[in-house]
């Protein structure tokens, strides 16, 4: 019997330890990981770095994203993100229909082109049903139809030192007082020519609507949401990201966000 | 003359039973769950619902867990939603905080990394600590496997199954062995900590992954879709919450000092009337 009580008394002295512990982990100690140039933070960043190589090594660059039947489409496509531009040259183009629209392909390239909507829609299409997976955690199945991008960059001949395409779009995703900040993402070229990375004019068998992209929403199926640019309107082929944005090649990446998106 | 009545000894050999292995994979383990808990729920709470299928019903419903906040006449008010039961959870869930400044978030910022809303540091955070977590046990299944200590004290056998009944009663009346070995309720405990959840939660994690859904599209229909799978690995970080608290308390009823020496040193103090053997310390 008495070792009993020893242990009970053990036990609640060793539970008040632990019970004192439990409550240090709920200060704040740890939120010196939250600023950028903390090195300690950018140390665990690499991690990252080691996921984008350990997915490239392992997965192959032609190997598909997951594509569904139709009848897992139970649900419009849930805007997210920019949904309504502001800036004048989006308003403008949005009043005349998308008209006067024409995707840019420069940098390095032969040459430098640009297509409207028309000549983009009247080149292959590819449609396919794909799940769309937001950072936040949430995912939504719809079906995208475009054109491959890599037939598009063929066009323009991509120089042999190019390594990234940077998407431009017109989206002001963010006002600050120096102006607006417009979306900018960025991806590989393997990304780039993966066969269901489609400029893509429409969703759910009907035109792109404004909430999701319009009038070009790039897909890159095996990332996260925020690498499926919406509102693209340029596309310039670099070997080096940092003169873009504040140089994580992309504006989530630039708020924190791992560049690489596939995890 | 009457020979010298020998004391029945006090306590048994002092026995090397954790090798430097499972005291590196098991301390590397403590830091690694504690920053994946905290940062998961940071990650969490940027859409505090879960969901079983493929996808997050947003016009129809599928969810089985929704955390969030309500206004009422009396003012705002945390709710949480299971299994479509609603309860109050102000405080705690969906809403925290002091009165004054009441926080909206899924679980309060006590136990998420950082502590205010910030998906993007609780992502870094998680895969740093997500990559050593799988690499320790990695490490620890060769060399467990190697040494002898996955057949030796994890892979429960028949005589354990048979003796099971027997140590649940001992340990619901606090009469905790001290052996060479494992008893039945701790090789089964650890080999579901080894061979089920451990291997859930990391499976679970890289469905959640549009990459590897690619490479391993069988993830996708072994657990019925990403967001199922997000679930999953939800529900296992509760079982695990549930393992690290029960193995603190049988770490203390067990004596604390012994089991502590045991995982640092490697030497630990068996009860009285263990055999000794060959390498043991008196």
């Amino acid at each position: 019997m008495s070792r009993l009580i020893i242990d009970r008394r053990r036990f609640l002295t060793g539970s008040a330890a632990l019970g004192s512990t439990m409550a240090l982990a709920g200060c704040s100690q740890f939120d010196f990981l939250a600023q950028r140039d903390n090195p300690i933070r950018n140390a665990i960043e690499q991690a990252n770095v080691l996921t984008y190589q350990a997915q490239r090594a392992l997965i192959g660059d032609q190997v598909l994203a997951r594509e569904y039947a139709a009848s897992e489409i139970r649900q419009g496509m849930k805007p997210n993100g920019s949904t309504e531009p502001t800036t004048a040259e989006y308003m403008f183009l949005r009043g005349m229909n998308f008209e006067p629209y024409r995707l840019t392909i420069k940098g390095m390239v032969d040459k430098e082109v640009s297509f409207s909507l028309a000549e983009l829609r009247n080149m292959p299409a590819r449609s396919q049903i794909t799940r769309h997976d937001c950072v936040e955690g949430w995912s939504c199945i719809a079906k995208w139809t475009g054109t491959a991008l890599g037939p598009v960059l063929d066009q323009a001949g991509v120089k042999p030192g190019a390594r990234y395409c940077v998407y431009h779009c017109y989206d002001n995703i963010q006002r600050s007082i120096s102006g607006d900040i417009l979306y900018y993402e960025s991806s590989d070229l393997v990304d780039a020519y993966h066969p269901q990375t489609i400029l893509s004019y429409g969703l759910n068998d009907a035109v792109l609507p404004v909430s999701n992209g319009a009038p070009i929403r790039l897909r890159i199926e095996r990332a996260l949401g925020y690498k499926q640019p919406k509102y693209l309107h340029t596309i310039e082929l670099v070997d080096d990201l940092s003169p873009f944005g504040q140089g994580k090649g992309g504006y989530w990446p630039d708020n924190g966000y791992d560049w690489y998106g596939g995890i | 003359m009457t020979p010298p009545q020998e004391l029945p000894p006090t306590r048994g050999p002092l026995v090397y039973r954790q090798s430097i292995w499972t005291r590196l994979t098991h301390w590397t383990w403590a830091i690694c769950l504690f920053f994946l808990l905290l940062s998961g729920l940071q990650i969490f709470n940027a859409h505090p619902n879960l969901y079983v299928g493929q996808q997050s019903g947003f016009e129809f419903n599928n969810s089985i867990l929704r955390i969030g906040a309500i206004n009422t006449p009396e003012g705002p008010r945390g709710q949480t939603t299971v299994f479509g039961q609603t309860f109050d959870t102000t405080g705690v869930l969906g809403m925290s905080g002091s009165a004054e400044r009441p926080q909206f978030v899924g679980f309060p910022g006590a136990v998420t990394i950082p502590s205010t809303r910030d998906l993007a540091t609780g992502r870094v955070v998680h895969f740093f600590f997500g990559w050593i977590f799988v690499g320790a046990l990695f490490i620890w299944f060769l060399a467990s496997f190697i040494n002898g200590h996955m057949r030796r004290d994890i892979i429960p056998k028949g005589a354990d199954l048979a003796g099971l009944p027997r140590d649940a009663l001992d340990h619901a009346r606090f009469r905790l062995h001290h052996g060479r070995t494992y008893t039945p309720l701790q090789k089964l405990s650890y080999f579901a900590v080894f061979f089920i959840l451990f291997p859930l939660i990391i499976l679970t994690g890289l469905t959640m992954s549009p990459g590897m859904d690619a490479a391993w599209p069988w993830l996708l229909d072994v657990f019925g879709g990403r967001q199922t799978a997000r679930t999953i690995h939800f529900v296992v970080m509760v079982l695990l919450v549930l393992f690290f608290i029960v193995h603190i308390i049988m770490v203390l009823l067990a004596g604390p000092l012994n089991e502590l020496r045991s995982m640092i040193t490697g030497w630990y103090r068996t009860s009285p009337g263990t055999l000794a053997a060959k390498g043991d310390k008196p």
